[in-house]
């Protein structure tokens, strides 16, 4: 079966200027090779500059590649965008596009008569997706009024009024705040969770982001993708160890946790007024920490918190790449 | 089903061009702004051929210059128009990147978009011409117009004055906002060239051959044929009104092609180069 989106060898350059007026050629995308499933919510992980923007729009046929391939539904996006078009959507964030003399409603409703969904269909899907995005009191006001956060969420219903297979999504969450972004990503997760054929390819420079979201995630710098996986296997090569940290009604003799089976390190540390005592574990298996726990009741003290922390895509970026993302 | 679609688009892209051709004011303002505008552009013409000519607004000459220039109207309204919209779309909406990743053809969203312009323009026209009969006494006579003439040709026209626009609108993709001067050099040659405001026989013989390559060239002298029942052009006028309409009609075809081809040439290099989403810092 053919890939949802696939890409071979995929390279883009741009000639640019130096300050000096020299000519220059940047490397947007270097022989990148990717295979995306259908129904895979996929996100590309770099950053800024990594070249993610200009993947989008290859694939949504804005921009020819200098050499190499790409596919969209097994559509060349060199000779075939018309068939691709028909089949996708695609919405960048942190931009300002729209309008500004329509409504909100008039905007995503013309676009959604280019792609000749009928009207009783689009109607009701701009009046859900609305809803969905928290915009439906702004349905009726001109898009020059809009915040940008606003616009950005009209963009996003302009970009899924149109049911595509697939949707390519260029940093959506860019600039929103906290609850909006939240709302946002649980819909593109039951976007695609809930029908079986829809494939969302989406960008985002928050490691946050990806990790939550995405079935697979690949990293990519200066053009090139270094690795891909889902999160977990990603943060999986950087160590299997995972921390964690517990807060506990003082403790006299916390030694003895060092010499539990399958601790791999520990360590504590007792507050000043010597009240609280907490205790580091690194373990290997996630299994030691309800020994742990066993332990602490035990020993009569109470537990305040307990926390676990594990490797993050950050850290498999700076082990990829020696840097950090941002 | 392509029809539909196809009409679907065209509705909905001329309502869009119709939103910004008249929501910049309200409508009592743009009926007024829409009635002057002609008017004082027609003024401004009559005023320089009065300067000229010192004093003469009668004769068969002046009447040809006038509706010579009251349909050149089309070629610059709708010619600025449709390619206006490349830049409009691209850097002051930023939406025309959408509407080009979309399975809308491009063709029929300019041409909607260039609708408002053409409808515009023909309340325009008619003013003008209504202005020249009752208080120019151009000499028309409703009675002996020539309809099936002036409808065929005014339709040829417009599809040749279409193509142009999306012909420009693909050059337009390439440059930016400044690239204006494009569009003004060839409204500039129409203006020159197709016997707008004077005969194409007073100019020197290799401008006249150029002249004989245009399709706007026949559309005025069959314009002012349907109008008039006969024209001044020595350099045309010998020529059978149905080879007129022969010569309008190929050349329309040929040209509506070309620029056809040039709008693909002018998207193939725009994608090659990322200019479809190219934003200025104006
Ligand atoms: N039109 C262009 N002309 C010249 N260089 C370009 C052009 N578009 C992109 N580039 C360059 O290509 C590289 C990749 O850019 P791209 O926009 O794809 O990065 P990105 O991963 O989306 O970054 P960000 O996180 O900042 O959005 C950058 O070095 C950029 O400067
Ligand atoms: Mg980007």
């Amino acid at each position: 079966m053919a890939y949802a989106i696939e890409t071979q060898e995929l390279t883009r350059l741009f000639k640019t200027k130096s300050k000096k007026g020299k000519k220059e050629i940047v490397k947007a995308l270097d022989h990148a090779n990717l295979k995306i499933n259908e129904g895979e919510l996929f996100g590309l992980l770099g950053p800024n500059g990594a070249g993610k923007t200009t993947l989008i729009k290859i694939l949504s046929t804005l921009l020819l590649p200098t050499s190499g391939d790409a596919w969209v539904n097994g559509h060349s996006v060199k000779n075939e965008a018309h068939k691709i078009r028909k089949e996708i959507n695609m919405v960048s964030g942190g931009e300002t596009s729209g309008y500004g003399l329509l409504t909100v409603r008039e905007n995503i409703w013309m676009f959604s008569q280019f792609y000749g969904i009928p009207s009783k269909i689009a109607k009701r899907r701009i009046d859900e997706l609305l809803v969905t995005m928290d915009l439906s009191d702004k349905a009726n006001a001109k898009v020059r009024t809009l915040s940008t956060g606003e616009r950005q969420k009209m963009n996003l219903v302009r970009g899924f009024v149109t049911d595509p297979t697939t949707i390519f999504l260029d940093e959506p969450t860019l600039g929103l705040d906290v609850n909006v972004s939240r709302q946002i990503r649980s819909f593109i997760r039951s976007w695609v969770r809930e029908q079986s054929n829809k494939t969302v390819l989406l960008t985002t420079h928050y490691m946050m982001e990806a990790d939550e979201l995405c079935d697979r995630v690949a990293i990519i710098d200066y053009g090139k993708i270094l690795a891909c996986d889902t999160p977990n296997n990603l943060k999986r090569t950087v160590g299997k160890d995972s921390t964690i940290r517990l807060e506990v009604s003082h403790m006299s003799q916390p030694k003895r946790f060092a010499q539990m089976q399958g601790i791999k390190n520990f360590s504590y540390s007792h507050d000043n007024e010597r009240t609280t005592t907490t205790l580091n574990f690194i373990i290997e298996d996630e299994a030691v920490v309800s020994d742990i726990m066993s332990e602490i009741v035990k020993n009569s003290s109470k537990i305040y918190s307990l926390r676990k922390t594990e490797p993050t895509l950050e850290d498999v970026f700076v082990s990829l790449v020696g840097r950090g993302l941002k | 089903m392509a029809i539909k679609a196809g009409l679907k688009i065209l509705k909905n892209s001329s309502w869009l061009g119709w939103q910004m051709e008249s929501n910049w004011t309200d409508p009592f303002l743009f009926a007024i702004y829409s009635l002057v505008k002609p008017i004082a552009a027609t003024l401004l013409i009559v005023v320089m051929y009065i300067v000229v000519t010192m004093g003469q607004v009668q004769g068969t000459f002046f009447s040809h210059m006038y509706i010579g220039n009251a349909f050149y109207m089309y070629v610059a309204q709708v010619l600025f128009g449709v390619s206006w919209v490349v830049h409009e779309d691209r850097e002051h909406y930023r939406t025309l990147k959408y509407v080009y990743i979309s399975p809308a053809n491009i063709y029929i969203y300019l041409l909607g978009r260039g609708m408002t312009k053409i409808f515009l323009t023909t309340v325009s026209v008619i003013i003008t011409i209504v202005f020249g009969v009752f208080v120019l006494n151009i000499p028309i006579n409703v009675m002996t117009i020539d309809y099936p003439l002036l409808f065929i040709s005014f339709i040829l026209g417009i599809l040749c004055i279409v193509g142009l626009g999306i012909a420009l609108g693909g050059i337009s993709l390439l440059t930016a906002k400044h690239g204006g001067r494009i569009n003004e050099g060839v409204a500039g040659i129409f203006y020159l060239f197709c016997g707008v405001i004077f005969p194409i026989s007073v100019l020197p013989n290799w401008c006249r051959s150029f002249s004989l390559y245009l399709p706007i060239t026949y559309w005025l002298e069959a314009i002012r044929r349907a109008i008039f029942g006969i024209t001044i052009d020595q350099a045309t006028n010998f020529i059978p009104t149905s080879s007129v309409i022969s010569i309008l009609t190929v050349s329309t075809i040929l040209f509506f092609i070309l620029a056809l081809n040039i709008f693909k040439i002018g998207d193939y290099f725009a994608r090659k180069k990322g200019l479809i989403d190219m934003t200025t810092a104006y």
